[in-house]
């Protein structure tokens, strides 16, 4: 069954506590070669059926509405996945 | 212009324009807030170690320890972002704590959310209750107390309203200056980014307006680990004695700090800009000056202190960034990449900003709500004022409040030994002795509506109240005055009423207001919510071992009401369920009120006392619900001797909301020296019941009888079917 991957970052504006936490951790594993980490999320929405522009346009409002906080994140990505 | 001779710099213009701005400078309150200075006693000073201007007030509670606490607001941002605007409101007061050289021990959280039932109070509660408990308890930091209020005047303005207290020794209290020239100026701590860029003067200092487009987000996102970090950081830095004066960066950031450190100081400052560690590189000059970002703080160090401090910071693994020196020109200067952007007299900015006195009068509609009494038909009958009682107990305002306070860490560091659901928070702040500090907030909206100079009184009776009833001697005041906006005459002169109101109450108390907060324009589309002075007391005790709880336990004990009671439901509890709100708030005397609060210390001291709880919203009926259900003890009850005494019918001895009244629960062994007691200083009281652990219910005798299941379900239903 098809599926709509949806990616969500914080705003880069924003603070984002996780990811500092995981970019003071990687040097402390000998892993020198990065100056910053974002820690966004990933959904995956499986659809009954083929992906139709409803559909689609559905995925979206639900990245905007309920997937994100519009005041704080960015929906940086609302796509089919392709068939494995 | 006229201040600096010259047209402004665009970052000098920012800087302004945020420090003038209303939630910095209190332009428009400052002429009434005077009061509180004006009115207050030496006597009221005795226990005063540091009074209103700093970033706390500290008072003395004996043994050479003090207590810092306050209260303040962060209702619009957590309007816009619930979680992380009511997380960051802990992290704001708890910085506010540690700047004074305290190690913070406890939060407190008085909320009002709109009408229960309205769609979007879901959103906020649940925000707002997991923001709350998200950074408090990640900090470790016990949440003792608060209030949690549903009113529809809240609905497109929540107040989101947070206390905190902190403990230190006498001698260890810090203050915010910078002086000695030459000493270095250091920014540590998170890194300067793009959030919360004019969230003072933007959010907190305009009505919220649905038709206008959104301004840019003004939010900031807390990082409770990096604070607690900071605190434990900062603790150690006061206790080498690196630092000189300290900051913390809250509204209006780096602006706030650099100018209120100068000013308060005996010279200027001189600030290198591009030193400031930076998050997002391509932040402008004015947008770091203004960058609320969280989890900073500016500290002055003498150049001799200079290799302990970054020994303390490397220790604690915070960064930080020499930002400049103390100079002694008078100045406040700040440079950027080579160029002078700022060059002001800090006192301009951090002082002598704008005062307004804006114009008020009373509303025209005030007399005609006044007269406006409450003469809805009242429940007659047994079954009838059964019904009533089980109907205001499931009611969203008395209801049982454990779903939100549960998602609270209460007892966490093991010091609480009172907390919600009981009258006051009470903490240890000595392990040796006991010696402890008990905390209560309280406001009633609607009482404020219908007179907001009696209005604050009752605020501040009602807190008072709770702090004498846990057993402490209420010993300071600090306020979060939530208004409307000030260019409303009509609101101008509810917050100058509710001020006169609360300076007069403490100087009749004897207790003075250490410091505070003032919001305004909480309002939605032109409609102000109703006056809200949310006034905290503290309360001292030698020994919290002696504390007494809200509930009974003692099988055969004597349930005394101390107090007598008026037909006053105007305001109350119960004409707000039905839908009324107009006349008169309950009648109160200050004088009576401290003598009360004598007779319960008193009572307390001498083991006269197993319980006690005073008597606020839902009158007598509540308090003897909530003093039922604490432990799960039933009692019976006559009421038909204090009904004859007062003059009152038996709904109106239930439902009244008359003050100065408290039930306690004393020992058989004890009822002659409490009767004496209060004879002896001719307080009103009489035996109302006895406590009785086989009936499981609440038997008003000659009336109905009440099973404590049945309440219990009315009691603790409602928030879980709203929010659960």
């Amino acid at each position: 069954m098809p599926r709509i991957v949806v990616d969500v970052m914080p705003k880069p504006e924003i603070l984002d506590p996780q990811g500092k936490a995981i970019a003071g951790a990687l040097p402390r594993l000998g892993l020198t070669g990065f100056t910053g980490v974002r820690q966004g999320k990933r959904f995956e929405l499986t659809v009954d059926g083929d992906v139709t522009p409803e559909v689609l346009e559905q995925a979206r409002t639900a990245a905007a509405t309920l997937l994100s906080n519009p005041v704080i994140e960015d929906v940086t990505r609302v796509e089919v996945l392709p068939e494995a | 212009m006229e201040i600096l001779g010259r047209r402004p710099t665009a970052a000098e213009l920012a800087m302004y324009s945020v420090m003038w701005s209303e939630h910095c400078s209190y332009k428009s309150s400052k002429v009434h807030l005077s009061q509180f200075g004006e009115k207050v006693t030496d006597k009221m000073k005795e226990h005063l170690l540091v009074g209103i201007g700093e970033n706390a007030g500290v008072v003395d509670i004996g043994e050479g320890w003090a207590v810092t606490f306050k209260v303040e607001s962060h209702n619009h941002p957590s309007f816009v972002e619930p979680y992380q605007g009511a997380a960051t409101g802990v992290g704001g007061i708890v910085r506010d704590i540690i700047s004074m050289g305290a190690r913070p021990v406890a939060v407190m959280d008085p909320l009002r959310f709109g009408a229960i039932d309205h769609p979007d109070t879901a959103r906020l509660v649940h925000g707002i209750v997991s923001g709350i408990g998200g950074y408090g308890n990640s900090l470790g930091l016990p949440n003792i107390g608060g209030e949690l209020v549903f009113d529809s005047v809240y609905q497109g303005n929540p107040l989101v309203n947070a206390l905190a207290v902190g403990v230190m020794r006498h001698e260890d209290i810090r203050l915010a200056n910078a002086s000695g020239t030459g000493n270095k100026v250091v920014l540590f701590g998170a890194r300067t980014g793009g959030d919360g860029i004019g969230g003072a003067s933007v959010l907190a200092s305009e009505s919220f307006d649905a038709d206008k487009p959104s301004k840019r987000p003004a939010v900031q996102v807390g990082d409770p680990f990096a604070e607690k970090v900071l605190i434990e950081c900062c603790l150690e830095l006061f206790k080498a004695s690196v630092v000189e004066g300290i900051q913390d960066l809250g509204a209006a950031g780096i602006s706030c700090a650099t100018s209120e450190l100068a000013s308060n100081g005996d010279g200027g400052m001189h600030v290198e800009l591009t030193n400031v560690l930076l998050r997002d590189p391509t932040l402008t000059p004015g947008e770091i000056l203004m960058s609320e970002s969280q989890e900073r703080m500016m500290a002055v160090v003498t150049p001799e202190n200079v290799e302990a401090f970054e020994a303390i910071m490397a220790k604690w693994n915070v960064e930080y960034s020499w930002l400049g020196e103390v100079t002694g020109t008078g100045r406040l200067v700040i440079d950027w990449a080579g160029e002078t952007i700022v060059d002001v007299d800090p006192k301009t900015v951090a002082h002598e900003g704008p005062v307004y006195h804006r114009p008020f009068h009373r509303p025209e509609w005030q007399d005609q709500l006044q007269a406006d009494s409450f003469a809805e038909t009242r429940p007659f009958g047994s079954d009838a004022v059964k019904k009533a009682m089980l109907e205001l107990m499931a009611s969203p305002n008395m209801c049982d409040k454990s779903w939100v306070t549960n998602q609270f860490d209460r007892y966490v560091q093991g010091n609480t030994a009172l907390a919600m659901p009981d009258d006051a928070g009470v903490i240890r702040v000595d392990e040796t002795t006991g010696l402890g500090v008990a905390i209560s907030t309280d406001a009633n909206g609607r009482y404020a509506y219908l007179d907001p100079y009696e209005g604050a009184r009752l605020a501040l009776a009602e807190s008072y109240r709770n702090v004498a009833t846990s057993g402490a001697t209420p010993l300071a005041v600090s306020d979060c005055l939530n208004f409307g906006s000030p260019e409303d005459p009509e609101v101008m002169w509810q917050f100058a009423e509710a001020v006169r109101g609360l300076a007069d109450g403490c100087r009749e108390l004897g207790i003075p207001v250490t410091g505070g907060n003032v919001s305004l324009y909480n309002q939605t589309g032109g409609v102000a919510i109703h006056p809200t002075p949310v006034v905290g007391v503290l309360g001292v005790f030698d020994d919290v071992a002696r504390r007494t709880p809200s509930g009974w336990r003692e099988d055969g004990q004597a349930i005394y009401l101390m107090g007598v009671t008026r037909d006053e439901l105007d305001g109350s509890e119960f004409a707000n369920l039905h839908g009324h709100l107009g006349g008169r708030p309950p009648a109160v005397d200050l004088k009576t009120e401290k003598l009360l609060g004598e007779l319960l210390v008193n009572a307390s001291r001498d083991g006269m006392i197993d319980a006690a709880h005073d008597l606020s919203e839902g009158g007598l009926a509540a308090a003897l619900s909530e003093m039922a259900l604490r432990f799960g003890v039933g009692a019976r009850i006559g009421l038909d001797e204090a009904c004859e005494r007062d003059g009152v019918d038996l709904f109106t001895m239930l439902f009244s909301e008359s003050q100065s009244r408290a039930v306690v629960a004393v020992a058989r062994s004890e009822e002659v020296r409490f009767k004496d007691m209060c004879g002896a200083r001719g307080y009103a009281h009489m035996r109302i019941g006895v406590v009785d652990t086989e009936i499981e219910a609440l038997d008003f005798q000659g009336h109905f009888s009440l099973p404590l299941s049945e309440l219990k379900e009315a009691y603790e239903g409602t928030l879980p079917k709203h929010f659960g």
